[in-house]
């Protein structure tokens, strides 16, 4: 019965995606401008050329049914502006620095905002609960885009701890990881401490408490588990948020990731990479938000889908 | 059933005196909602905060010794002081006037994207709930679909290839945003197709369209009400983070956003010049969502616990 749904929920993203490939390949070569405008006049017969090579002579459908051939070889064809470079090989370049800054900012968030929540919900409604709940409102409320260059100030300019900009040691890591997550950690933190709050009443948790357990190991041991389920399914949408806060965090901190490298070629008209990249982060999150349903149904038993 | 009783305990002895001094007249239930809301008091400040913000976007510059592009170099980058209320940028304009003037382009985004969010939203959703059946299922079909796609990115492409014109950003963003709201109107309409009102208006041969613009949406309108409070400052949030990234409004106008950019630019020597347009995007982004938690509160007392 789960597989008859995971089979439909696959099937309703393969449409899902041709479309939004549709979408944005037609969105691009419908939009005014093309990728060699800013060239220099070049003669004629190199203009020919070029958009022999591109692809660019042929009738639009054509384009894009040799688009969808090359896609299913997973080939995202040559890149407008970066002479002799495949998407593929541009993408290869930016993505690990980019999965790096992600899976930082996740990990940032998970430990700050499970604790926090399991803190607020050790004794609510004490100054521990309050503490890091006042937090959480500033996190949430704050976009990255003031969190980040605000951090910069503060410990790369006024303290001067830390760098305020690159990607070589593991110290230029910190900040930007931190912008990242910091509002994550902030979202966690209230779920944690919602999903604690509510198995605190239920009964497997009076009796563990009357077989005289403390109440550290009864939130380790016992509701933990339950308590995390609505931090788990946050994390589906999370990582969209990730994958677009990204954009901003590299660019303020200047670092060689999936996302800066999105924008500028964006600004460039370099079809092929713009696609490329989009179809890319589509892709992930689809099979995060698909990984995400797989992996709830086996930590909640009683989650079925039909 | 006992969550109504606990409102009534709830109500605090003015509340208590309303109830049983007005029994001639009898209150409506937007009065009394009205009141509710008056007692929260963070929501009130959220309000006063956004009167007294919109009020000093609208009159100050009119009133100000200068235009948000009055340039005087040799008073570039001079801090806070009684000539420059809030210090000024590097080529001499007033901040606090530029902060005001982007407050109303921020504000006009905010405003006019989230109508669009509410004309398609509600129209969408009540037709949806309306016909029920297999169209409501193809409907809803879409939209969870459409809940997958990381709209940014599109809204980025959006931009860069069709110019970036302040009417198409304020379309885009609304488009991006409807979907929760079509959500939100479809379950109140299911809800209230069902009852006695609207078999009545169904036996007096009252068309269906008519049905659904003057029976089901204005009965649903609480829902709509709240959840448009809490899509402006998401707006407001996503115009800003265009803007940083260079997307959205472009010079000489300026938002929020462009504001919070050029001040990461001179941190180091103007710090105020990143500071405040900062801290004036966060205050209102607060109030926003103080104001539309409190009007969820005071508008569905029932509900607030979700």
């Amino acid at each position: 019965m789960g597989l008859r749904y995971l089979f439909g929920r696959v099937s309703i993203m393969l449409p899902v995606f041709i479309g939004v490939i549709t979408v944005i390949f037609f969105m691009i070569r419908f939009a005014p401008g093309g990728p060699f405008d800013k060239e220099k006049i070049v003669p004629p017969e190199i203009m020919e050329s070029l958009n022999a090579q591109y692809h660019l002579d042929q009738p639009l459908w054509k384009q894009y049914l040799i688009y969808l051939a090359d896609l299913s070889r997973f080939d995202l064809g040559p890149s407008f502006k970066h002479a002799n470079r495949t998407v593929n090989e541009l993408i290869a370049e930016a993505f690990p620095v980019s999965l790096e800054l992600g899976l930082w900012s996740l990990g940032w968030a998970l430990l700050i905002g499970v604790l926090a929540g399991a803190m607020a919900a050790l004794k609510p409604n004490s100054w521990l609960d309050y503490l890091p709940m006042s937090f959480s409102v500033l996190g949430i409320c704050l976009p990255t885009f003031v969190i980040g260059p605000l951090l910069v100030l503060i410990f790369g300019l006024w303290m001067g701890v830390l760098p305020v900009a690159g990607w070589d040691s593991w110290q230029d890591r910190v900040l930007p990881s931190l912008t990242l997550g910091f509002a994550y950690a902030a979202f966690i933190s209230r779920l944690m401490r919602g999903g604690l709050m509510e198995i605190r009443t239920q009964d497997f948790i009076r009796t563990a408490r009357a077989k005289g357990l403390s109440e550290v190991q009864i939130l380790f041991k016992h509701s933990l588990r339950g308590g995390i389920l609505p931090v788990v399914s946050f994390l589906g949408p999370a990582l969209a948020g990730l994958l677009t806060g990204a954009l901003v965090t590299e660019t303020i901190f200047n670092i060689p990731g999936l996302g800066r490298f999105f924008i500028e070629s964006a600004l460039n008209r370099d079809y092929t990479v713009v696609m490329g990249t989009s179809l890319l982060y589509f892709s992930i999150l689809f099979v995060c938000n698909f990984v995400v349903d797989v992996l709830y149904v086996f930590l909640d038993p009683r989650v079925r889908y039909e | 059933m006992s969550s109504t009783l606990v409102t009534t305990m709830d109500s605090s002895p003015e509340q208590a005196q309303l109830l049983t001094s007005t029994d001639d007249a009898g209150i409506s239930p937007w009065k009394d909602a009205f009141h509710r809301l008056l007692r929260n008091k963070i929501a009130v400040c959220g309000i006063v905060f956004l009167i007294v913000e919109v009020t000093a976007c609208i009159v100050f510059p009119w009133f100000s010794r200068y235009s948000f592009e009055t340039q005087n170099l040799e008073a570039a980058l001079s801090p806070p002081s009684a000539q420059y209320w809030l210090g000024s940028d590097a080529l001499g304009r007033d901040l606090l006037v530029r902060i005001l003037y982007g407050g109303r382009i921020s504000l006009m985004v905010g405003v006019l994207a989230t109508f669009v969010t509410v004309l398609v939203g509600v129209v969408y959703g009540a037709v949806s709930g309306f016909l029920g059946g297999r169209t409501d299922n193809v409907m809803m079909r879409v939209v969870d679909a459409l809940y997958a796609l990381p709209f940014v990115f599109l809204v980025i492409i959006l931009m860069v290839f069709f110019g970036r014109n302040i009417f198409l950003l304020f379309i885009a963003l609304g488009l991006t945003q409807w979907l929760t709201m079509a959500r939100i109107v479809r379950g109140q309409v299911i809800s209230l197709k069902q009852k006695e009102f609207i078999e009545a208006a169904h036996s007096m041969g009252i068309s269906n369209t008519a049905i659904v613009f003057r029976h089901l949406i204005p009965n649903s309108l609480g829902p709509v009400i709240v959840y448009l409070t809490l899509t402006i400052p998401e707006v407001i949030l996503q115009e800003a983070f265009l803007s940083f990234l260079g997307l959205g409004v472009q010079a000489p106008m300026a938002s929020w956003g462009t504001l919070i950019a050029s001040g990461v630019g001179s941190m180091e020597v103007a710090p105020w010049l990143l500071i405040f347009p900062a801290l004036v995007l966060s205050l209102t982004l607060f109030s926003l969502n103080f104001l539309g938690d409190g009007l969820r509160d005071a508008l569905d007392p029932k509900g607030a616990k979700d």
